[in-house]
């Protein structure tokens, strides 16, 4: 099915099409989620009021500013980002685990979920580190290239350059 | 453009994170619309990513999606909710409107009173105009009272000496009357009934000895015309025998135009 018409449909409020969405995406939004909020019950907490905000919000999704995965990407960044800042979270988890997201996979016992699970298991086992910090911050964090460059202390060329041949290596390993 | 270049670059892997200015975004997404290869790369990005996001998902979350459909069920609940807004904003609407209906009544009723106060100052610089028109009026006529007064003084006067002077000549139907107060050494024209001098003539009032013909001027009479009730005073300190008027050039003559004598008459002896 051809996206933009399944976006278009959601947007007019069409819940099969939302639930079509709902599939091609939750288990990404939930892997972001996760590795932001390092608990799986207040993930599935912070992935459903991404997606119950994303139906109120649908509206304000545009085309023009940019893909409809980079949007609920945004949407679930900030939400799980904002879940650690509140009261009961820090409460409740006094130490972030520092980790980056290929602690997650790595550590995954379910690796028979899919093929392409154990495809980038071995990715992430081959990955050089400064690409886990690259990959890291501006997929799973939401930094903007400028604020990766500083985070990381690389010039913003370096970034963009270096994560392009990160992610032509994942593209390798999971889409062939 | 360069296409391949442009893809090297880099761009479309941080498009997909989300990591451009919203100007960048609109830049690749028109040309997106221009090139299909980009939308191949930007496809193929997006899927790779997706799944190395998925990836780091611990398990799959099979209740959220109930969840997430009940609670979209219950949005019309929700939208009730919105109609106690509705109406708390219709009261709150209400103090606005009224108290900025007030304020324009208070606006307009004081643009009223000030254009009233207006009105009544024209009116009073119209009355005071008025009054003092008014005012030259009586002062006119209690000139005109005093001169008919004068008049009437010197024509009941015994001591005045009434001359009446007869049409002469071609002007046989003109007439007029001549006041003398020989004591106050002064006569009154009375020139009813003569016609209005012609442009750039005037009427010349002559004293006159008979015996030899002598005549005196007693002066010309100016603005006839625009005078109503055709009586003229002037200076005579002369022994006068008659009165002459005749019809000179503007300005008077020397001697009297006898072809323009209009009246005529003599001072019978008293």
């Amino acid at each position: 099915m051809d996206l933009d018409l399944l976006v278009k449909q959601f947007q007019n409020k069409d819940e099969k099409a939302f639930e079509s969405l709902y599939k091609m995406y939750s288990e990404s939004m939930h892997g972001v989620i996760f590795n932001i909020v390092r608990d799986d019950a207040i993930a599935e907490e912070v992935m459903q009021d991404v997606f119950i905000k994303a139906w109120h919000k649908a509206d304000n999704y545009d085309a023009k500013k940019g893909r409809f995965f980079t949007w609920l990407l945004n949407i679930s960044r900030n939400a799980a980002i904002d879940k650690t800042r509140s009261k009961s979270f820090k409460k409740k988890k006094q130490n972030l685990n520092a980790d980056f997201f290929v602690d997650i996979i790595e550590t995954h016992e379910s690796l028979d979920r899919s093929t392409d699970a154990i495809g980038i298991a071995k990715f992430v086992k081959k990955l050089a580190e400064k690409c886990k910090a690259v990959i890291e911050l501006l997929y799973f964090k939401g930094f903007t290239q400028q604020e990766a460059a500083e985070a990381l202390e690389m010039p913003i060329g370096t970034i963009k350059t270096r994560n392009r041949n990160c992610i032509k290596d994942l593209r390798e390993m999971v889409l062939k | 453009m360069d296409v391949n270049a442009y893809i090297d670059s880099g761009i479309l892997e941080l498009y997909v994170a989300g990591a451009l200015s919203e100007k960048e975004n609109e830049a690749v997404y028109a040309l997106i619309q221009e090139h299909p290869e980009i939308l191949q790369e930007v496809l193929a990005i997006e899927s790779a990513v997706l799944k190395l996001t998925a990836a780091a998902s611990p398990a799959e979350a099979k209740s959220v999606w109930e969840k997430v459909k009940s609670e979209i069920h219950e949005a019309p609940k929700e939208t009730e909710s919105p109609k106690v807004i509705t109406l708390k904003k219709a009261k709150y609407n209400w103090v606005t409107y009224t108290g900025w209906a007030a304020s324009i009544v208070l606006a307009a009723g004081l643009l009223w009173t000030l254009n009233q106060n207006r009105t009544l100052k024209t009116d009073i610089k119209t009355a005071e105009t008025q009054q003092s028109e008014l005012e030259l009026q009586i002062e006119k006529s209690r000139n005109n009272l005093e001169e008919t007064q004068t008049l009437l003084s010197v024509l009941r006067d015994a001591e005045i000496k009434q001359v009446p002077l007869e049409g002469q000549g071609d002007f046989t139907n003109t007439y007029a009357k001549v006041y003398w107060d020989k004591d106050q050494q002064r006569v009154f024209i009375d020139a009813q009934g003569l016609p209005d001098p012609p442009r750039g003539k005037v009427y010349q009032v002559w004293s006159l000895k008979l015996s030899p013909l002598t005549p005196t001027s007693l002066g010309t009479i100016a603005q006839f015309d625009q005078d109503a009730n055709k009586i003229f005073e002037l200076p005579n300190p002369n022994d006068s025998e008659a009165f002459g008027i005749t019809l000179e050039p503007a300005g008077g003559s020397e001697t009297p135009t006898m072809e323009q004598l209009y009246t005529l008459g003599v001072v019978k002896a008293s």
